[in-house]
């Protein structure tokens, strides 16, 4: 553990700078500065998985590996929804999983966003038209932000998650709605 | 007993490249072939129905032969196999909860995919529209002093899929668990009805999209099989190295994720590092992060170039060298055995009465691997090591992840040396007939099966996919009881069941 611990000192760090054009480092200032600006300190995800195939789920853990680390930004996912400000959502919303989902929303304190991560929880995907499935998150719950891929790449995922920010953030500047519906109240 | 295993022995070819017969077998014959699986002269590998009818996968666990056994004209019902041998229960419900099929005798007839919200009933039968409310789910009563139940789910803390977990305690002490699963239920095998080719390839490599690789070459190989179409060896090399690939990503994973939820969360961190190495040498190699759509029936999508090989031996490389400090790590962090070594211990012999494959029954003396005891190509040509234990707990499950990365490393290596020149994809195309395959694959849970039946136009009539964890689910009941509720996320880590395999 020693050597280990020493080589983590001594290397440089795994999580990325700026790879891809300073892809990654760019998106990460700009959410950062996103969410200061919105919320002030920080954004806590909620994860509900309402039928994915797992896949998504890999890829949204993924965003906390030392590659990606989220956390870093401000961003980190919470065990409770009603600590949460953002609800991701992944899969088609099985029928099965519809109430789960809607009791999970409805737990959550306001102002708070949706985003549907993956083909599937936007419009159901590949399973859509089966009798089991819903055909995406929005016939549940308003979606506020779509993330498309099968699966959506991490960084794909840190993207949309600046993008909510950008257009919550433009929202709140221009106190209406463009796009983006931070939601107030029931 | 003799009979089924003599049925089996006579109808023996080569399933991965011919069409799977069936043996019709009489209502007493098919409850003979019950209580064989119950003794353990064979090993069931899959129950599922079609319209009407019923089916077996059998194993001769000694000689490795397999047979499909089906019992016919049954509309109401069939004789349970669970009754006798508990492994089946589950499949049965299904069975009943999509096709109306009572399973006659059952102990257990509640229903398990059926939740009450889908707007019909038996979808996979005449479908009827639903009527009334969803009733509520009688859970296992549980009598005795000082108990008390904790419901957890189906939306857990961490990002996992959703199932509800029933636990009844005693202080601290689980004394009984109960699973309902079903949550995820997508209705896949009634999207593969009518389905064409490259549709049911689709939707099985997102059955568990973790096993991505694993499915859509099992499917690839049950299509095949049915159509007599041998795919390239070149093609069947590259789908070697994408399932070492696949292994390799998820074991990494979950010696990261056990160890974190052991509370050690630095072997997370560096484990999460080398899959996300293996991952993006995927993307880079293969165009897509889980390999999907690149195994097609008849070969593979696409093909590497040598930068690719190259690509991958050194991914290799890097990953054998930075693994090995890794192991060191766990093996000499007290703390962290103290929480492994002793939890969880599933016994040897639930292991061998349920067929559980993978780490799970690796971990608990069942010596099988599809790899090596259903030999396919290009495995049939390479030498490798199944790794084998017999004390069955935590520990045992991360030491066998430990030993299969090592030896995934080492027949990636192995496959990019030798991989052979040539083309990488046969045109499939249909036989005017009615033809069944059946295909198995060891995905880096344990064995994916999958069975298909094609039309005279090529299209599915029926494709059953029966994931690993169908064997696996029931035992982690097993596991948890004496060990302490805090206890569980450690369990459940280590067995790693895949809920949208069985959810379907
Ligand atoms: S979008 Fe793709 S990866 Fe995500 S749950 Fe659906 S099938 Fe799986």
């Amino acid at each position: 553990m020693k050597n280990l611990l020493l080589k983590a000192l001594i290397r440089k760090p795994l999580t990325e700078a700026a790879p891809a054009g300073g892809d990654l480092a760019e998106l990460g200032r700009t959410l950062e500065q996103e969410t200061r600006r919105r919320l002030g300190r920080s954004l806590a995800i909620r994860q509900v998985d309402a039928g994915s195939c797992n896949a998504c789920e890999l890829e949204i853990q993924a965003t906390s590996n030392p590659y990606y680390d989220l956390d870093r930004f401000g961003l980190h996912f919470v065990a409770s929804p009603r600590h949460a400000d953002i609800l991701l959502v992944t899969g088609p919303v099985t029928r099965n999983m519809e109430v789960a989902l809607r009791r999970t929303y409805d737990a959550m304190p306001n102002p708070k966003w949706v985003v549907a991560a993956g083909d599937c929880a936007i419009d159901g995907g590949c399973f859509a038209g089966s009798y089991a499935v819903l055909d995406g998150c929005n016939a549940v719950i308003p979606v506020d932000l779509t993330i498309p891929g099968c699966p959506p790449e991490p960084a794909a995922i840190m993207k949309g998650l600046v993008a909510l920010m950008r257009g919550a953030g433009e929202t709140a500047l221009r106190g209406k709605s463009a796009g983006f519906r931070p939601r107030s109240g029931k | 007993m003799v009979e089924i295993l003599e049925m089996i022995a006579a109808g023996q070819t080569d399933f991965r490249t011919t069409p799977m017969p069936r043996h019709k077998l009489t209502k007493a014959q098919w409850e003979q072939a019950a209580d064989d699986a119950a003794r353990g002269h064979v090993s069931l590998l899959g129950l599922w129905a079609t319209r009407g009818a019923v089916h077996m996968a059998l194993m001769d666990p000694n000689s490795h032969a397999v047979g499909v056994f089906s019992l016919e004209n049954r509309r109401k019902g069939f004789p349970s196999v669970a009754r006798l041998h508990p492994p089946a229960q589950r499949l049965e419900r299904s069975i009943t909860d999509l096709f109306g099929m009572r399973a006659e005798g059952a102990e257990d007839s509640r229903p398990w995919l059926d939740h009450g919200a889908w707007k019909i009933t038996t979808p996979l039968a005449k479908a009827a529209p639903r009527e009334g409310d969803a009733p509520d789910y009688d859970f296992l009563p549980v009598i005795g002093d000082g108990l008390h139940q904790v419901p957890v789910g189906p939306v857990h803390a961490g990002i996992i899929e959703p199932g509800h977990f029933r636990f009844t305690a005693q202080g601290e002490t689980v004394v009984r668990l109960e699973e309902r699963l079903g949550y995820t239920h997508k209705g896949i095998d009634h999207l593969m009805r009518g389905a064409s080719i490259a549709r049911g390839a689709e939707l099985a490599q997102r059955t568990s999209g973790d096993s991505t690789v694993a499915y859509g070459w099992a499917y690839a190989q049950a299509v095949e099989a049915a159509l007599g179409v041998t795919p390239p060896p070149r093609a069947v090399w590259l789908r070697a190295i994408m399932a070492e690939l696949e292994r390799l990503a998820n074991h990494l994973n979950d010696i990261g994720a056990i160890c974190n939820d052991a509370a050690f969360a630095l072997m997370l961190a560096q484990c999460g590092t080398l899959r996300e190495q293996v991952m993006r040498a995927a993307h880079a190699v293969f165009g897509h992060r889980f390999m999907r759509d690149v195994i097609v029936p008849g070969g593979v999508a696409r093909d590497i170039d040598s930068a690719g090989r190259g690509m991958l031996e050194g991914l290799v490389h890097d990953i054998a060298r930075d693994f090995e400090p890794l192991v060191e790590l766990y093996d000499n962090t007290p703390s962290l055995l103290a929480r492994t070594v002793g939890a969880g211990i599933l016994p040897v012999d639930l292991a061998a009465q349920f067929g559980a494959g993978g780490y799970i029954g690796r971990a608990s003396g069942r010596d099988f691997d599809t790899r090596r005891d259903l030999p396919y190509a290009p495995y049939d040509k390479l030498v490798f090591k199944v790794p084998l234990r017999s004390d069955g707990d935590v520990n045992a499950r991360i030491w066998i992840r430990i030993e299969e990365t090592r030896q995934s490393l080492n027949l990636l290596g192995e496959l990019l040396r030798s991989l052979p020149e040539g083309d990488v994809l046969v045109p499939v195309s249909p036989m005017k007939e009615q033809r069944e395959g059946l295909g198995i694959v060891e995905g880096f849970r344990g064995d994916v099966l999958v069975w298909v039946a094609l039309d005279a136009r090529g299209r599915i009539s029926r494709c059953h996919m029966r994931d690993p964890s169908w064997f696996q689910w029931p035992l982690l009941e097993a596991v948890i009881e004496d060990n302490i509720i805090a206890d569980f996320p450690l369990c459940n880590k280590s067995f790693n069941c895949s809920y949208s395999g069985v959810d379907l």
